[in-house]
């Protein structure tokens, strides 16, 4: 099949991999539109854009018909463009009308397609039946009346990060995508990664603004207003103004902070050669002592809710370093405070994140000292942009300006952590030279860069062997840990972004539709690397100076307290405890748990005996049973709770002593 | 113990069909024989025994007609609005049996729970259009006037039930 | 002879030898129309009436004994003149027996043969009384191929199916051709599959076969959603085996170890009847493991749908067998391909397969003996609307509506069933996905060709024949209303399209339309018709689409001059108060919810027309019948 060829409105193109038309389309330059295929995604037909008159066939849409040698296909007849104008109108006749005010407006991919289709005037009537939009999860909104359906978010959120917050549901033009039994999405499973906002066509889904606020903040005068900005960013936010993607404008954005008014603008890059010390330190300490290896990576907060969902029993092989947003803010409330001579709850902590999850890490319980958040507000990459615009800065012509120190300063390796591979390497980098003791000229370990969704390396330090996998896309994640946990495989050290091809691609960058964009911005990052003076965490002279004049040991007390972090099972999704028998008023409450993993160690036969125990000694009246998702205890199931005590590895003898303990031993 | 054995059904319902998510859809026709719908926290339980996303399982109860998320009336009456039904007027049937349970705009049950009355496609049963059928029940080449009657057998029926359940 | 062959030989002669030791046999149809008109209750007659008068009544057919042999058997079709009762050997068909005739049918016929007259089908025409099934014209103008044994045997006795020569082809299929052999019989026989398409069923099994895969599927598709139609519950209902026995050799023909029927689950008795087959051809050998002592294994399950009309379609039943919402996806990739679970799969329609092993007993030649070049055989059709017999037909390709309607339904009717002359309006076939054809198409031969050829198609066999009061446009809307609500909702010109389409048709029948929506309509049901993703988006526009064209005049009546000339569109009439018949007793101003009626007590009211919501609650409340359409 490869080499024949394919007429393409007279063009000929040869078949070259090709799996279906469209994408020899794309390659004679021809842009076909399309609400609903994605490469990276199962092919679905259901926007029908793609249409396309092949000879023989008739109409057939272009995403699901393979090229075959010969085939002549048109892309611009008569009734394919009358075709394309009926679906736009008929989408744009059950749309929300307030495109000026749309968070996607000039992105919106039915915005262009109405203005390059030439549809001035909507020949059906409006039939939308508005619904609230859902502004629950501090990450994204939902906001069902801008839909297309297209399902783009739906095979996302469960092929790629195999986690299906939301589904379909309804039926015909009832259809919605929407999370479980119509929930609000932060009471559901969502991690907050936001890839089904980067992929969504249209103002459906779309990063939750914190713009106001930060305006606000900075338009307080007795506010010191300071800005982290993460590395990802400076790699993609010239795309909002007309730059090639991968275009380092670190000076740009620290230019454009100043003008809008931040008081101190600092890198998030410090603090990740900072968490690179604490990180690499605590891999060595556990892979010598043979403790909870793998290690993982912990700075992706989508990933970290992810293995607190679904894999509790891995969640002490989290790193317990912050991220690098947290290890800021931390630093900043407690360092800045002194220094800048102001209240700390008078500094305002801005970050600028390629990433929405961020939005939800900085507003996690744990993440706040003394009533006062650790990091204020979250702004995407996207949310700059808007403010640079608002502002009136030609960003492009803004002459670049240097960060503020001490936070300001950053190696190569803090920069690489902005895409998959970047972290690993930059431990590495570290780790080699600790372990050997030796200072090495080359930094650079190639063997964990690349664009697979898991890539293995094995490395061998001081005579040490290592395997490390670099993980990205949660749906790889979950498979890595599957084989983990059957065996499969061993890894010392194992890096997840939740975002393919890691904060490059995240959601809260530029809107973006071409795969090559990912790497061009990866790409920028490491060309920034090489372009910077110093390339390994532990030479940065500024990092040093901190452990020396406030933080003490790498990995000690005050290290501990500012630097690392717990996390807690969230198996449990709330109120989903099942009432199985109601005793009367003053009984006594059993709860058995079945969570996945009691319920594979045999939580089941355990409520039957139990619940036939009661039976027979007549206690109906005296118990209350229950099934409970999730105690948190799954290495140690099944796990049932009688009165307060909690019964670990339970058994029905353990269950029924259990009862008659708790006085209820009648004949 | 009612719940108790009910509760028992949905494990035994998920083991015959060996947990498997593949026969979701059998899964939750048992569980809807069982408790007439498709309680919210039953289905979050079949999820996570099946190991699939909740929010598809709500995608597949609310995809196919005949599942409910909420409680049906004891007597559910489906009638027919295929081709020669609607040509024999079951449209009108079903506006009387709107009216005789009084049954205001949008509301399919009756407040105490009796009846809920809805349309069906077709039941077969063109030959005796228009028709319709009452849990079980078909009935056939019906009037206003003789569903009316139906419906107050049925009224009656439970009354007495109700009454020799008080007598007991 | 092999074993199994012996076996069923066996159990045939024994059932023969069993059923002649009785006298009589009496057949009660159990077909879903005469068990709501009450059959089971006279079953139950029969067998006390049978008692009480001291003679033995046999239910099963255990042993050789003498006695009567009361059954119940399939849906014989004329399901509006139930409950059927059919007395064997003499073959007296007693018309809508209640249980109170029961015991004088046991009496007269059954003790001394003498016929009960007022039992007897009557001609409306000729005011002939038919003694026999065959003398009816609803019957003799049948080709009854297919259903040749619904209604004449019984559907849980797998030992009469066996009797009936059945199973018989399944055995050879196995031990005495291969698959490929099987695929060409099938496509020499020019079987063209009955759910809609058309497509040759010989081609489709091929393509299934040759793709080398573990692991294959054979899927009966008895998803008959179409509202209106009950073609596919009549057989599965009447003669479940024959179903069985098409899948056993479809399994063969692309060597497939499973298969699933899929029955709606507003099937219910179909589905018990199925399962009792599947069970009892476990039973005897015909389904499991080591078919007919070969190392093949075929597996027959049953799944019910929980209601949704797409379903229907191939892959959306794929997608629901799956577990999941009944979505099509796009094709490529083909089932026969990859199908269920990504294996090779065919899916074929319950009638399809049920006429596979009559295919193989006659061979290629034989069937096509019936029906015409390029759609051989026999189609069944469900017979509604207007005329004076309706019910489960069976007719052979080729065979002309003037046929069906004037032959077989006995005439057209008026809207309260009177017979009349001259009626016909149009026939609806195909239901939903199908369009209508007029008078012109009277003496068109039907078959899947020629239909398409006039913009209808075969599709499930729903026949709806309609008379001169239908009004066209609410007869292309309820059409419409039943797709856009059972579009998926996948794609956007089905989803969006349908409502749109739907819309503009309210527009029509409710007066807010003009010539641009006449325009606006056609273009986006063409848009629909040729871009949505499945069949069902595909065909929705039918109806809407061939209406138009044959119907146009009523359109343009509806739009331009805002009248229904059917009287039918309730918003079109010009509500009026007849002033003679008015007593000015106010009830109806005080009903009137849009306050459209004025008047003084005792005098005549007025209806202002502009104010008037058509809503009819006026001419319900009036106790005088004063108020109607102008």
């Amino acid at each position: 099949m490869n080499g024949a060829l394919v007429f393409i409105d007279n063009k000929e193109i040869p078949i070259e991999n090709e799996q279906n038309l469209l994408e020899l389309i794309r390659k004679a330059r021809i842009d076909l539109p399309t609400f609903c295929y994605h490469s990276e995604l199962s092919i679905y037909g259901a926007c029908r854009l793609c249409m396309v008159h092949v000879e023989g066939m008739g109409l057939v849409p272009a995403c699901s018909t393979p090229p075959a040698p010969e085939m002549k296909v048109s892309t611009n007849t008569g009734e394919i463009r009358k075709m394309r104008k009926i679906i736009v109108e008929l989408l744009l006749a059950n749309h929300s009308q307030n495109c000026p005010t749309c968070q996607k407006s000039t992105t919106c991919q039915l915005q262009a397609l109405a203005k390059r289709l030439g549809i001035t005037k909507v020949r059906f009537k409006n039939q939308l039946k508005e619904m609230p939009a859902d502004e629950s999860s501090p990450s994204i909104v939902r906001d069902p009346n801008k839909c297309v359906l297209c399902g783009d978010c739906v095979r996302i959120c469960s092929e790629v990060q195999s986690v299906g917050a939301i589904d379909f549901a309804y039926r015909g033009a009832q259809t919605v995508v929407i999370p479980s039994f119509g929930k609000a999405l932060d009471q559901v499973e969502c991690v907050n990664c936001g890839q089904c906002a980067r992929i969504c066509p249209t103002g459906a889904l779309t990063p939750k603004s914190e713009v106001d606020e930060v305006w606000k903040a900075i338009h307080d005068p007795s506010k010191v207003v300071v800005a982290q900005v993460a590395p990802a960013v400076r790699v993609a936010i010239g795309e909002m103004f007309g730059l090639p993607p991968g275009t380092t404008t670190a000076g740009q954005i620290a230019a454009a902070l100043k003008a809008i008014g931040f008081d101190k603008i600092y890198d998030t890059s410090f603090t990740a050669d900072l968490t690179v010390l604490e990180e690499s330190n605590e891999f060595i300490k556990r892979v010598t002592a043979g403790d909870r290896i793998p290690q993982f990576t912990s700075c992706c907060p989508a990933w970290v809710k992810f293995v607190e969902q679904y894999y509790p029993e891995f969640l002490n092989h989290l790193s317990s370093c912050r991220s690098p947003q947290q290890m800021f803010g931390a630093l900043a409330k407690e360092m800045l405070a002194s220094e800048l001579k102001v209240n700390r709850e008078d500094i305002v902590v801005v970050s600028i994140m390629p990433c929405t999850a961020k939005k939800f890490e900085a507003k996690r319980p744990e993440f706040e000292s003394d009533g006062v958040r650790d990091v204020d507000q979250v702004l995407t990459t996207q949310e700059l942009g808007r403010m640079i615009e608002e502002a009136g800065l030609h960003f492009k012509e803004l002459g670049p300006e240097s960060f503020h120190m001490p936070f300001g300063f950053k190696t190569g390796a803090g920069v690489i952590f902005g895409n998959s591979g970047g972290v690993s390497e930059a431990v590495l980098r570290y780790v080699s030279e600790k372990l050997t003791g030796q200072k090495h000229d080359a930094y650079e370990f190639t063997s964990v860069r690349g664009e697979e969704g898991i890539r293995e390396a094995k490395l061998s330090v001081a005579g040490k062997e290592f395997t490390l996998a670099v993980v990205s896309g949660l749906g790889n994640a979950r498979k890595v840990l599957e084989n983990i946990q059957s065996g499969k495989v061993h890894y010392d050290l194992v890096e997840v972004m939740a975002c393919p091809g890691g904060c490059i691609g995240g959601a809260g960058q530029p809107v973006f539709s071409d795969p090559l964009v990912k790497r061009q911005r990866t790409k920028g990052l490491y060309e920034s690397d090489r372009m910077l003076e110093l390339h390994k965490s532990q030479d940065n002279p500024y990092i040093t100076e901190l452990y020396d004049t406030f933080l003490g040991d790498v990995g000690g007390h005050k290290a501990h307290e500012l630097l690392h972090t717990s996390y807690s099972s969230r198996k449990r999704i709330l109120d989903e405890d099942l009432d199985i028998s109601s005793g009367a008023e003053k009984s006594i409450d059993i709860s058995v748990c079945f969570g996945t993993s009691c319920f594979l160690k045999g939580s089941q036969k355990l409520l039957r005996d139990i619940l036939e125990h009661i039976n027979v000694k007549g206690l109906d009246d005296r118990v209350n049973v229950r099934a409970s998702f999730c105690f948190e205890k799954c290495d140690k199931g099944p796990t049932i709770k009688i009165g307060s005590r909690i019964i670990e590895g339970c058994t029905t003898e353990k269950a029924i002593e259990a009862i008659k303990r708790e006085g209820l031993n009648l004949p | 113990m009612e719940t108790i054995r009910k509760f028992e059904r949905v494990f035994e319902i998920i083991d015959q069909n060996q947990r498997s998510a593949a026969r979701l859809i059998p899964i939750l026709q048992a569980v809807q024989a069982e408790y007439r719908y498709l309680p919210e926290e039953i289905l979050a339980f079949v999820a996570t025994s099946l190991g699939i996303s909740p929010a598809s399982v709500f995608g597949v109860a609310t995809f196919y007609s005949l599942f409910t998320l909420k409680p049906k009336g004891k007597y559910l009456i489906r009638v027919c609005n295929g081709t020669a039904c609607h040509v024999k007027g079951s449209m009108g049937l079903y506006g009387a049996i709107v009216k005789k349970l009084e049954l205001k705009d949008g509301e399919d049950s009756t407040s105490d729970m009796l009846f809920t009355v809805e349309t069906v496609n077709c039941l077969g049963a063109c030959g005796l259009s228009p028709a319709m059928v009452v849990n079980d029940e078909v009935y056939g080449q019906l009037t206003p006037q003789r569903v009316s009657d139906i419906i107050d057998e049925i009224v009656l029926r439970e009354a007495h039930n109700e009454s020799d359940a008080h007598g007991a | 002879m092999n074993l199994m062959l012996t076996g069923l030989n066996k159990i045939g002669n024994d059932f023969i030898v069993r059923s002649n030791a009785a006298a009589h046999r009496i057949l009660v149809c159990a077909g879903t129309g005469c068990l709501v008109n009450g059959s089971l209750k006279v079953y139950e007659a029969f067998v006390k009436a049978i008692r009480d008068s001291g003679l033995n009544a046999i239910v099963e057919l255990k042993k050789e004994e003498e006695g009567i042999f009361v059954s119940r058997t399939g849906c014989q079709g004329f399901c509006q003149i139930g409950p059927l009762v059919t007395i064997l050997p003499e073959g007296i068909f007693y018309t809508g027996v209640k249980p109170l005739d029961v015991g004088e049918i046991v009496e007269k016929t059954i003790r001394n043969g003498d016929v009960v007259e007022r039992l007897l089908y009557v001609e409306p025409d000729s005011q002939a009384v038919c003694r026999t099934k065959e003398e009816i014209p609803f019957y003799r103008r049948q080709h009854r191929f297919v259903l040749a044994n619904c209604g004449t045997i019984d559907p849980e006795d797998i030992n009469e199916y066996i009797a009936a020569g059945g199973y018989k082809e399944a055995v050879r299929a196995y031990l005495e051709m291969t698959p490929e052999e099987i695929c060409e019989l099938i496509f020499a026989s020019g079987l063209r599959g009955r759910g809609g398409g058309g497509f040759p069923a010989g081609r489709k099994w091929d393509i299934a076969r040759r793709e080398v895969n573990e692991k294959k599927y054979v899927i009966c598709n008895g998803d008959e959603g179409d509202p209106g139609a009950f073609m596919d519950m009549g057989i599965m209902e009447g003669n479940p085996h024959s179903v069985i026995e098409g899948m056993i050799v479809a399994a063969r023909a692309i060597e497939a170890d499973e298969g699933y029927i899929y029955v709606r689950a507003e099937y219910p008795l179909a589905v018990k009847r199925l399962r009792k087959a599947i069970d009892d051809a476990y039973r005897v050998g015909l389904l499991g493991k080591n078919l007919f002592g070969s190392n093949h294994s075929f597996n027959l399950n049953i799944m019910e749908g929980a209601g949704a009309f797409v379903c229907g379609e191939e892959t959306a039943l794929i997608a629901s067998i799956e577990g999941k919402r009944g979505m099509p996806s796009p094709k490529p990739p083909f089932p026969s391909v990859s199908g269920l679970w990504g294996k090779p799969t065919i899916i074929n329609n319950v009638e399809t397969l049920s006429q596979v092993p009559l295919v193989l007993k006659v061979g290629p030649d034989g069937y096509r003996k019936v029906g015409t070049k390029d759609s051989p055989g026999t189609k069944t059709f469900a017979l509604t609307g207007h005329v004076a017999n309706s019910g489960l037909i069976e007719m052979p390709f080729g065979a002309t509506l003037r046929e069906i309607i004037y032959g077989v339904a006995g005439g057209m009717t008026s809207d309260t069933g009177k017979a009349v002359n001259d009626g016909f309006k149009a026939v609806q076939i195909g239901g939903p996905s199908g369009g209508c054809l007029t008078r012109d198409h009277l003496d068109l031969p039907i078959d899947f060709d020629s239909l398409k050829t006039v913009g209808a198609m075969v599709g499930s066999g729903g026949l709806v024949v309609m008379n001169k009061n239908t009004c066209m446009v609410s007869v292309a809307r309820f059409f419409m209303q039943f797709t856009q609500h059972e579009s998926c909702g996948k794609c956007v010109l089905c989803r969006e399209g349908t409502k749109q389409m739907l819309s503009l048709l309210d527009d029509i029948i409710e007066g807010r339309a003009t010539m641009e929506t006449l325009d606006l309509l056609k273009d986006l049901a063409g848009a629909v018709q040729k871009g949505s993703l499945c069949g069902l988006g595909k065909t929705a526009p039918n109806p809407v689409l061939s209406t138009m064209k044959h119907f146009r005049d009523e359109y343009i009546a509806h739009v331009s001059d805002k009248r229904c000339p059917t009287g039918k569109c309730k918003a079109l009439v010009k509500l009026i108060v007849d002033e003679e018949l008015c007593k000015g007793c106010t009830l109806c101003a005080a009903k009137c919810p849009a306050g459209a009626i004025s008047g003084e007590k005792g005098k005549p009211h007025r209806i202002d027309d502009k104010t008037c919501r058509k809503c009819y609650i006026c001419v319900e409340a009036c106790k005088f019948k004063a108020i109607k359409g102008e």
